[in-house]
């Protein structure tokens, strides 16, 4: 299935950004051996060119590294995993308080909204 | 090192008075795959058939390899035209050995592979397949040669999403990262992630040549979109 991509923006970052949601959500594992860039590309159906933009930026940030010869790693930092995590929380968070904003909700009320949501069990 | 593909003031004018290209100045380099893009009557055709020698220039020329379009450059240029030019009445199979034995660099069981993947019968005659199977195998052909340089002329406009996936798919797999596919399409929205730049032409100049990445961070905005407004009828 190829990823799901938006129009308006470098397809190299939204690589970027779906490898390390990978990783928070356990797709991948610290210390993991990720795809080869052709293996990934094919799946992304992306050019591999940009498959290996996205895994050289991922690699300068640390959140991945090559072996010579063996290919390329997933950190096994748990402080820069964890990081990770609460960086991709913080912006979700960011996304919906600009959505509820737009909607006309001030801050108080979509925390209202938000403990009324949790109170009701409808999410997990 | 060469550009894979050079242009250098490459005109070309029909009935003395229309230009289809104009003055065209291009290099590409090796290892990308880049879309050839314009509306209609823009001049890619045209651009394609002087890359494979079908047509000569008025004026300018074109290079491939550093070499002038001939006997040397068709070995290294795997081309899919616009229209077939295959024999009918011939089986699949039959075509295969014909390329097999024409072309040094065709890998015979890559073509079996795609044929199987694709669940198309080496058996069947050519005319007894429908349009879009029938662009399938000519992609397959075309595909299946260790070139240097691909070019295909609107791969993916008659055939149905799926196997569109698929073609995509095919040529990501076998596109070996040394070589150079150019690729004309108005399909721009269902290339556009495949692709490392484009190359548009607008009444036979060239309008842009830019990396896709670069057209995106620049504009906020897809090709496919920018496409659409450069081009408004």
């Amino acid at each position: 299935m190829p990823w799901d991509l938006d129009n308006d923006r470098p397809i190299y970052l939204q690589l970027m950004e779906r490898i390390q949601q990978d990783i928070v959500s356990g797709v991948y594992k610290a210390g993991d051996k990720l795809p080869s860039v052709r293996e990934l590309a094919i799946d992304a159906a992306v050019n591999p060119n940009t498959m290996q933009k996205a895994l050289s930026e991922l690699e300068r940030d640390g959140l991945v590294h090559s072996r010579r010869t063996s290919g390329r790693f997933i950190t096994e930092d748990e402080t820069m995993l964890k990081n990770l995590r609460d960086e991709l929380a913080s912006r979700h968070i960011q996304d919906f308080m600009e959505k509820m904003k737009q909607l006309g909700f001030q801050e108080k009320e979509t925390l209202e909204k938000l403990q009324d949501t949790i109170k009701r069990g409808t999410l997990i | 090192m060469n550009p894979i593909l050079e242009c250098r003031n490459l005109s070309k004018k029909y009935c003395n008075h229309f230009y289809a290209l104009n003055d065209l100045t291009l290099s590409l380099d090796s290892g990308q795959i880049v879309g050839l893009l314009g509306p209609n009557g823009s001049g890619k055709t045209t651009l394609i058939k002087l890359i494979n020698g079908l047509l000569n220039p008025s004026s300018g020329e074109v290079l491939i390899d550093g070499k002038a379009p001939g006997v040397d450059t068709k070995k290294i240029v795997s081309y899919l035209p616009e229209r077939t030019y295959l024999d009918e009445s011939m089986k699949v199979r039959d075509i295969i050995r014909f390329f097999a034995d024409f072309y040094d660099n065709f890998i015979t069981d890559r073509a079996y592979q795609m044929l199987s993947d694709l669940e198309i019968s080496a058996d069947a005659r050519l005319r007894t397949l429908s349009k879009g199977t029938k662009e399938k195998v000519q992609l397959i052909l075309v595909m299946s040669r260790d070139a240097k340089l691909y070019i295909l002329d609107e791969p993916i406009g008659g055939v149905d999403p799926a196997a569109r996936d698929y073609i995509l798919h095919t040529i990501l797999a076998n596109y070996n990262e040394e070589s150079t596919i150019l690729l004309s399409t108005h399909l721009i929205h269902d290339i556009e992630n495949i692709l490392d730049r484009v190359v548009f032409l607008k009444e036979g100049r060239l309008a842009m040549n830019a990396p896709v990445d670069d057209i995106r961070m620049e504009q906020g905005r897809s090709v496919d979109t920018l496409f659409r407004e450069v081009f408004r009828c």
